[in-house]
């Protein structure tokens, strides 16, 4: 594997070897001293042209873990604003020296694009509503944890399929790894490829809500147009919004993920975000083990 | 990557260094040298450096065992983190780091199958100095193959074995290999 771009055509194999290295990862994170030398001396750059508070984050100290230095480029306040391509700024910071790059970007395939630009290895931290691999990564972790394994698991991801990469990188990641997963969105909502998906479809967060062993939910995407297909939001939390009383008809073994930001009271109750089965802060710690995999990985000479 | 099959077809035709029962006897040999040397045994922690060097480590706490009915604690640590040679190779699979108890004041004996250049058990050290504060550390091994690219060696030697350095000297064991013996390769 020479760049992480996309969740899609990943094999079990490749996924697992990710996942278990992870799981030592998890381990140097509980120790006295969080830190080991692997990546002493590299420098990885974070290429954030798109706004991100976590991921931006956990990539900083997921890095930081492994000792690497960073270099974090924002597109605000940069010569961005100045008229500056993409590939000029991807190979401005090769040039200053980084070994290997994290890119966010708000069009899909710009981590693609600049991974065929530069000689190091991409890291796709999010391209528009296509792919947002390292985030299917810490789900399907959190749920191995949880359950041991994903084959046979029943997942329902629920909200806006159609604008959220999220959704995207986790279907394939999560059905490659035998998970069942399902759809739960208006037909709006869903993504116009749909046929190629290996998942079902349901259009009522009730259909699946007693039976489903995870319930994955997703914020509704304003700043992609989300809300312009959703008649009204009492609407949309009547038909997908996981409440109070939802949450307490789920079964007892079933946990609830989201990959944050959380729009409380509309896809998420208020109180169900901190509940018992709740794993979005177990989402977020292992964010930085499943990083530190996948940077290990990729900084290794490549694999014949 | 070489298939099980071909690898162990491979080793059967070198020459067998040590048998399983060379192995038995080299490491009841040291769990002797290393109950002589540590009167107080329960200051003492084995750590067994993956693969081979963690079945290493719980055959001679069960030696030990056996004779004192002292339980050492057993444990591992990894030393793929640790590694300067990244550049090189592959990342490769990382064994687990298990630490059963604080270290802190403690005697830590790093257990692994083979010493050749120093640098894994060089490594070793790193790791454990993020671990904790062994009040000493010392180093136990099935074989000593010689070349040291570094000034480390072993206080508990199994067997000392003179070989060049085109040679490989492959361990195998019940545990994690399925068979047992120490054989002697020339890599063409």
């Amino acid at each position: 594997m020479r760049h992480l771009l996309s969740t899609e055509h990943m094999t079990a194999t490749e996924l697992t070897w990710i996942l278990n290295m992870a799981d030592e990862m998890a381990e140097v994170l509980e120790r006295p001293i969080p830190k080991v030398p692997t990546l002493r001396g590299k420098t990885v750059g974070l290429l954030f042209f798109e706004n991100s508070t976590r991921t931006r984050l956990s990539f900083e100290r997921a890095a930081k873990a492994l000792s690497a230095d960073t270099m974090t480029f924002g597109s605000q306040g940069s010569s961005m604003t100045k008229g500056e391509s993409l590939r000029d700024t991807a190979l401005t910071l090769e040039a200053l020296g980084a070994d290997l790059m994290v890119v966010r970007h708000h069009a899909v395939g710009a981590a693609h694009r600049i991974s065929e630009w530069v000689d190091v290895p991409v890291i796709n931290a999010g391209d528009g509503t296509n792919q947002h691999p390292t985030q299917a990564l810490l789900d399907v972790l959190t749920l191995r944890k949880r359950f041991g394994k994903l084959d046979g698991l029943t997942v329902a991801i629920v909200g806006d399929i159609r604008h959220s990469r999220v959704a995207r990188s986790n279907v394939f990641a999560m059905t490659a790894l035998g998970a069942d997963v399902t759809l739960v969105a208006p037909p709006t909502l869903l993504p116009p490829t749909l046929d190629e998906w290996p998942v079902r479809v349901a259009h009522h967060i009730d259909d699946v809500i007693e039976s489903t062993d995870v319930l994955y939910l997703l914020r509704i995407q304003a700043e992609r147009g989300g809300d312009q297909v959703v008649p009204s939001l009492p609407e949309y939390v009547s038909r997908f919004g996981l409440t109070d009383e939802r949450y307490a008809r789920m079964s007892g073994d079933s946990v609830v993920l989201h990959p944050g930001p959380m729009n409380r009271g509309v896809e998420i109750a208020h109180g169900v975000a901190e509940a018992d089965r709740s794993l979005v802060l177990s989402q977020v710690r292992n964010g930085v083990a499943v990083r530190m995999a996948v940077m290990m990985t990729l900084a290794g000479a490549d694999r014949d | 990557m070489i298939e099980p099959g071909l690898e162990t077809a491979r080793i059967r035709e070198a020459p067998l260094l040590l048998t399983d029962d060379d192995i038995r006897r080299a490491l009841r040999r040291i769990s002797h040298e290393i109950r002589e040397q540590h009167p107080y045994l329960d200051q003492v922690v084995l750590l067994g450096i993956p693969t081979r060097g963690v079945p290493l480590a719980r055959r001679i706490a069960s030696a030990i065992r056996e004779h004192d009915n002292t339980e050492v604690p057993v444990g591992s640590v990894d030393v793929g983190l640790y590694r300067d040679d990244l550049d090189h190779r592959p990342t490769t699979r990382l064994g687990p780091t298990e630490v059963p108890v604080d270290l802190d004041g403690r005697t830590v004996i790093l257990v692994d199958d083979v010493l050749f250049t120093g640098r894994t058990i060089r490594a070793a050290l790193d790791a454990l100095a993020d671990l904790g504060r062994p009040s000493t550390v010392q180093l136990a091994v099935l074989v000593d193959r010689g070349h040291r690219q570094l000034p480390i060696r072993a206080d508990y030697v199994g067997k000392n074995l003179p070989t060049a350095v085109g040679e490989r000297v492959t361990v195998q064991l019940e545990e994690t290999d399925g068979t047992e013996g120490v054989w002697l390769e020339r890599l063409s």
